[in-house]
């Protein structure tokens, strides 16, 4: 497997988040001809529309599609919004983008703002963040606005591109776009209904378009290189490369950039393969609110859209989570539940509801206070959750729980029997 | 709306630093500086907000206290209620699970004897609820001391994490 | 339909409406009911409760109705299996956390979340875990709380945003633990703020005061009008065994949309309180005695027909409380025509009555509420809007919020909940010399509103300010936020001074007759020493008979009345009240009066009997509106109601006579001051 860096720095960059680093490896370039008015927006729009590149947050949304949404001539302010409010369980691939590449980040977010017509833009980066993400962004940002690379009247062509940062304080469902906006606005995170979508009505009413970090650090190398050359870096309908997240049992976890595509195999062989020599059982494909695959399925994927949506589960934010055969898979069903329960906004009823219901059953399970009939009430509720709700975070919460029983439906049953104290008693009596 | 205070708790420097904050947003969208706000004012009492400095935040921004509370209370980095000057984070969301995430929790409970969510009598450390996945996945377990992000944590390194604190 | 109509088709049936009509408003107007808890006409939508969803054709997932804008074609079903599948699984998560102990809730029996379980519900819950148990707030003396019942639609947070414009409530933490709450305990303090009762579907927030009084299904409903001020909000009165139980909002676009202020509400916890009158009193070597009515009305008819006889008609004065009905003004100022007197009086608190233009024509706001919501520009003058007409004052915040420019001049900085164009705080002599100038910055625009308020009217030098008004307004509308609940129908049923038939001599307006003492005084439902202007009650005190027709006893009328007749209050009587845009409001008693209380015009009516009068026979308040209404079609000469003169200079005056200018919220009438969680809740207000 060849590792390629789109949004990355090389591995061997010195101090790669440097502007001096940065601009030696070609970067700014575009943004510089956009400066001196060589390159219009209607060509940057077009060039991403063209190189298929899809929203890297999770949903895979194509991110020109996105951009064309905002209306052409519309009185400012309009804005942009960078999502750096990374919290996907297994997702840790935007804080190396801003610890290491800050700057392929500003320059993406320029192009992207420009391109739309924005000239003000916010990167809302997570609160816990703070100590280290946050300051190598922020002194990107002062060595950006030094050069004459953020501000007003920049360049030969006078453009105006601001670019502030937000710390937000500690919410999962900031990651949802209009959370976020309404977090921006300095309000508790609560998603708002759509429609309207943002590019009608976004931060503070005005048109906005809210991108994933991963998303805007491919826009620069995507301008420079041309759209045939993104695309063809991945299979069809999957261009480009794709930071994976590869956590959990494995050798060596990390952050793997190579191309969409890529074997499931390949990748987990990069990182070591399955950790003490041990088989795998199964896999959380991208991030854990995709449905989790057993390994018999996940060996034979690639790692892309289509390849794992065939096999009933998601590319996600790319964040690989890798089990053991020695994984008790109703703990981590149940550590899951706690998660979407814990982040849940509560704003909308079967998710403030149902979350809490599916985390106590899950408890019950495991703590041998459960019948095996629970499955198919703690399915029921799964299924009574999903597609009700303002936000996605319902079905992220019910989409573990219905794969989980899929798959292991099984292991739950015999969790539930084995662990029932009465049972076990019952079970010594009669021996 | 001009965001003038009189007799604020707030410290100057927060006072001034929320007003820089403010400058971000445009003008009477100064309630998107709350968080910011916020942030200061906790760093500057110990880790936590009381009732006082959030109603302080508020006449600081022109806002209605209660929509300082709903945020207050919304995001996980706030404490509302008093807490140790120190706040440790262990994740143990399902990454670092995999990895010893609820054991190197358990450990650091046992050993600082209490349990998550509490505070240590003498007010040194804030061992946080069960954290929920930090974005350090790969290197996990993880912990978060302050704003320090702690990788590949082993019980051994979490203790002596948590003895430099003072 | 507006021009850009659109088809839709719900469960078959083809619908027309306007394009980004919300559904739910669209199937409400067709009669196809689709469950809702968060969803109210008046709020914006937030779509949280999730119980709307429906299933619409091409729709990967249900949607709410609430938040589903219609267009052309669209095909909905809100009954098919998946929509009824989806309501019924949100029905089960609003029920797994709620405590079910619809048997102790105030709310049982009028619950939306107890009715639609019924048909949404399951018998047998499947949810075996702990319940959630959430702290109660204490919001003061008007609101209970029982926030384990809560179902978090936020209908109550969003009435504080965008109704009353405070967010006094708010929904704190996340998830299953999000709470609404103040957070910090704090009583509710907005003049509307008991509207959360009635938006609150279940029993979370409830009245207060009537915690634990009655079941819905065992009270009757009846339709009345509030009589605290200017707006006559529409009422229905709760009744059981007799007995005014609690105050709730009667739809009414064109007066009160679907609020009522909280002293409207409340009020009727004055009702049956000690000091009610239960039976008359008649002093009898100087102690007052209970007596039978015979006694009574033998009594008052003789103290009258003494002093007419020796003083003569002009020996008699007449109080009238501003929120008597218009039936009980005509009836009294015509007994007292007929004896003679023309002095008369329901402008209590007014003390300068030199202006022509006082006289002319029953005063009123001089637009019709709802074209309040469409001015430009509106300037207060001496008025303290949200104390005097809550109501009123939503409607000029909804003006406000739309673009008007509201200003105002007053004696001291007033907290409006909108944006103020400009803010005039001046000692109350220069208003007259302030006014011309404020005006020009302030009414712009081509629907324009000058209103003179209740600190206007108790101007000493109200004649010299409202001639001022007057020339100020230039072409915008001269209104006035009139005083009492009836201040044009006691205008229109000539209980000003003067005459009943125009001619003769002018009578003593309220000004005079508390600066000279009379040798008779009748009061009815005024109590002289907190209803009339400061000082007056110890002229009004020296008469040598004073009878009172009142509710209540007070310490006043206890030591200064010669008589005192149990009357009704309005919520216990026929009649009709005039309200600021002239609509006349008539309503049945609600319940009957305690004691051998009885309504005034039935009181009236006897008396003119024991003074052998002609002409007052009615069988009813009908029959007395009746006339009162031919009356005014057939109008008399302008009344000689005015003292006329030079206008007095408010630069001459000295500064005590504008000390008395304020009048507190809840310190109105009898019935408000009488309230023991409105004066909690000004006690609240005060500390604050």
């Amino acid at each position: 497997m060849d590792l390629v860096h789109v949004c990355m720095p090389p591995p061997d960059a010195e101090r790669p988040w440097r502007l001096e680093s940065y601009e030696g490896r070609g970067g700014y370039r575009v943004w510089r001809k956009v400066l001196a008015g060589e390159l219009d927006a209607g060509q940057i729009l077009e060039t991403v529309k063209a190189s298929g590149l899809r929203g890297r947050g999770g949903a895979g949304f194509p991110t020109g599609l996105k951009w064309s949404f905002m209306p052409g001539d519309c009185e400012q302010p309009t804005y942009l919004v960078c999502n750096s409010d990374e919290s996907e369980p297994g997702t840790c691939h935007d804080r190396d983008i801003l610890r290491y590449n800050p700057h392929v980040l500003i320059e993406g977010m320029a192009l992207a703002a420009y391109a739309m017509g924005a000239t003000v833009s916010y990167n809302y980066i997570r609160g816990e963040f703070l100590g280290e993400p946050v300051p190598r962004f922020l002194d990107a940002l002062d060595e950006a606005r030094a050069a004459g690379l953020i501000g007003r009247g920049l360049g030969a062509a006078g453009i105006d591109f601001e670019l502030h940062p937000f710390v937000g304080a500690g919410a999962y469902i900031c990651g949802e776009e209009t959370g976020l906006l309404e977090s921006l606005e300095g309000k508790p995170g609560k998603p708002r209904f759509k429609p309207p979508f943002p590019a009608q009505s976004g931060l503070y009413g005005r048109p906005t378009t809210v991108n994933n970090t991963q998303t805007l650090a491919c826009v620069p190398a995507i301008v420079e290189k041309g759209a045939e050359w993104f695309k063809s870096l991945g299979p069809p309908n999957s261009a480009g490369t794709m930071i994976y997240s590869v956590s959990g049992h494995v050798e060596r976890p990390g952050n793997y950039e190579a191309p969409l595509g890529v074997s499931f195999n390949e990748l987990l062989e990069h990182a070591g393969g399955v950790w003490k020599g041990r088989k795998l059982k199964a896999v959380i494909p991208g991030g854990s609110s995709v449905p989790v695959l057993p390994a018999a399925i996940i060996r034979e994927c690639t790692m892309d859209y289509d390849s794992l949506s065939e096999a009933g589960s998601a590319l996600g934010t790319g964040a690989m989570i890798v089990m053991d055969d020695r994984t008790c898979m109703v703990s981590v069903l149940r550590r899951i539940a706690r998660f979407y329960y814990a982040e849940s906004c509560g704003q909308c009823t079967p998710c403030r509801e149902g979350t809490g219901w599916l985390y106590r059953m899950l408890t019950r399970m495991l703590e041998g206070r459960a019948k095996v009939s629970d499955l198919d009430l703690l399915l029921s509720v799964a299924n009574n959750i999903e597609g009700h709700t303002i936000c996605a975070l319902g079905d992220a919460a019910a989409w573990p729980v219905q794969s989980f029983l899929k798959h292991f439906r099984g292991e739950f049953e015999e969790k539930i029997r084995s662990s029932r104290p009465l049972a076990r008693r019952k079970e010594a009596a009669y021996a | 709306m001009p965001a003038v205070s009189g007799n604020s708790l707030l410290p100057d420097a927060a006072r001034a630093a929320i007003r820089e904050s403010t400058a971000r947003f445009p003008s009477g969208r100064q309630r998107s500086a709350v968080l910011d706000a916020l942030r200061l004012a906790q760093d500057g009492n110990g880790g936590w907000l009381s009732v006082e400095l959030m109603d302080a935040v508020a006449e600081e921004l022109a806002l209605p206290p209660i929509q300082v509370y709903e945020v207050a209370t919304f995001y996980s980095m706030f404490e509302v209620r008093a807490v140790g000057r120190h706040c440790v984070s262990v994740c143990t969301n399902i990454s670092c699970w995999l990895r010893g995430g609820r054991e190197l929790l358990k450990h650091l409970e046992n050993r600082l004897g209490i349990s998550a969510g509490e505070s240590t009598v003498d007010g040194r450390i804030f061992l946080k609820e069960e954290e929920e996945c930090l974005a350090a996945c790969t290197g996990a377990p993880m912990m978060m001391v302050g704003h320090c992000y702690h990788e590949n944590v082993t019980p051994d390194e979490a203790d002596r994490i948590v003895e430099r604190l003072s | 339909m507006p021009d850009e109509g659109v088809r839709l088709t719900v469960n078959g049936r083809e619908l027309e409406a306007a394009a980004g009509e919300m559904l739910i408003a669209v199937t409400d107007r067709a009669g196809i009911y689709v469950p809702r808890f968060c969803y109210h006409p008046k709020l914006s939508v937030a779509a949280n409760c999730r119980m709307c969803l429906v299933d619409v054709a091409g729709a990967p997932k249900p949607m709410p109705a609430c938040a589903l804008p219609v267009t052309e074609g669209l095909e909905v079903e809100t009954r098919s299996d998946r929509a009824i599948a989806a309501q019924r699984a949100t029905m089960e998560f609003l029920l797994i956390n709620h405590p079910l102990d619809c048997p102790v809730c105030d709310q049982g029996g009028e619950c939306e979340l107890q009715d639609l379980a019924m048909g949404f519900g399951r018998d047998i819950s499947r949810f075996t875990e702990g319940k959630r148990a959430v702290p109660d707030p204490d919001l003061g003396p008007l609101v209970s709380t029982d926030m384990t019942r809560c179902i978090h639609c936020t209908r109550c947070i969003r009435f504080g945003e965008e109704v009353a414009g405070v967010q006094e409530l708010g929904a704190t933490g996340r998830s299953e633990h999000m709470e609404i709450t103040t957070h910090v305990e704090r009583s509710l303090k907005h003049e509307l703020s008991g509207n959360v009762i009635d938006v609150c579907p279940v029993g979370a927030l409830n009245n207060k005061p009537y915690r634990f009084t009655a079941r819905a299904w065992e009270m009757s409903a009846h339709a009345t009008v509030a009589s605290h001020d200017c707006v006559g909000s529409a009422l229905y009165a709760h009744v059981l065994r007799g007995r005014v139980r609690r105050i709730v909002p009667r739809e009414n676009e064109a007066v009160n949309e679907t609020w009522i202020s909280d002293r409207d509400r409340f009020s009727c916890e004055g009702l049956y309180v000690e000091e009610r009158l239960h039976k008359p009193l008649v002093r009898r070597d100087g102690r007052l005695m209970e007596v039978g009515w015979e006694e009574a009305l033998a009594a008052a008819a003789a103290g009258l027909m003494r002093v007419a006889e020796e003083h003569g008609g002009e020996g008699l004065g007449t109080l009238v409380s501003p929120s008597a009905t218009a039936e009980e003004g005509y009836l009294l100022r015509k007994l007292m025509s007929a004896l003679g007197s023309a002095n008369i009086e329901y402008r209590l608190r007014q003390r300068d009555f030199r202006s022509a233009a006082t006289a002319a024509d029953a005063p009123w706001l001089g637009t019709r509420f709802c074209e309040v919501e469409s001015l430009d520009s509106l300037l207060l003058v001496g008025c303290d809007l949200r104390s005097e007409a809550p109501i009123l004052a939503h409607r000029v915040r909804k003006a406000a919020m739309a673009g008007a420019r509201v200003s105002y001049l007053d004696l001291a900085e007033r907290e409006y909940l909108h944006p103020i164009g400009t803010r005039s705080v001046q000692p109350p002599r220069d208003w007259a010399r302030a006014l011309g100038p404020l005006a020009g910055r302030a009414l712009k625009g081509r629907r324009r509103a000058l209103w003179l308020g209740g600190l206007a009217v108790r101007h000493p030098a109200y004649g010299e300010l409202l001639e001022a008004a007057a020339e100020a307004a230039a072409g915008a509308v001269l209104g006035h936020v009139t005083q009492g609940g009836n201040a044009a129908g006691l205008h229109l049923a000539g209980v000003i001074p003067g005459p009943a038939d125009g001619n003769g001599a002018a009578g003593l307006n309220a000004d005079r007759m508390s600066r000279v003492t009379l040798a008779g005084m009748v009061l009815m439902g005024v109590e002289p020493d907190l209803d009339c202007a400061a000082g007056a009650h110890e002229a009004i005190g020296g008469a040598g008979f004073l009878l009172a027709l009142n509710p209540w006893v007070s310490p006043w009328l206890l030591s200064h009345a010669d008589v005192l007749l149990p009357t009704a209050t309005s919520l216990e009587s026929s009649g009709t009240l005039v309200n600021g845009q002239m609509d006349w409001q008539s309503f049945a008693a609600a319940a009957p009066p305690p004691g051998m209380a009885r309504p005034a015009w039935k009181v009236l009516r006897a008396l003119a009997d024991r003074l052998s009068l002609e002409g007052f026979g009615y069988a009813d308040t009908d029959q007395v509106l009746a006339e009162l209404r031919q009356r005014i079609e057939r109008p008399a000469a302008a009344s000689a109601s005015t003292s006329h003169g030079a206008s007095i200079d408010s630069r001459s005056l000295d500064d005590e006579e504008f000390a008395t200018l304020e009048l507190p919220m809840y310190s109105v009438d009898g019935l408000v001051r009488r309230s023991a969680p409105l004066q909690q809740a000004a006690a609240v207000q005060r500390a604050a």
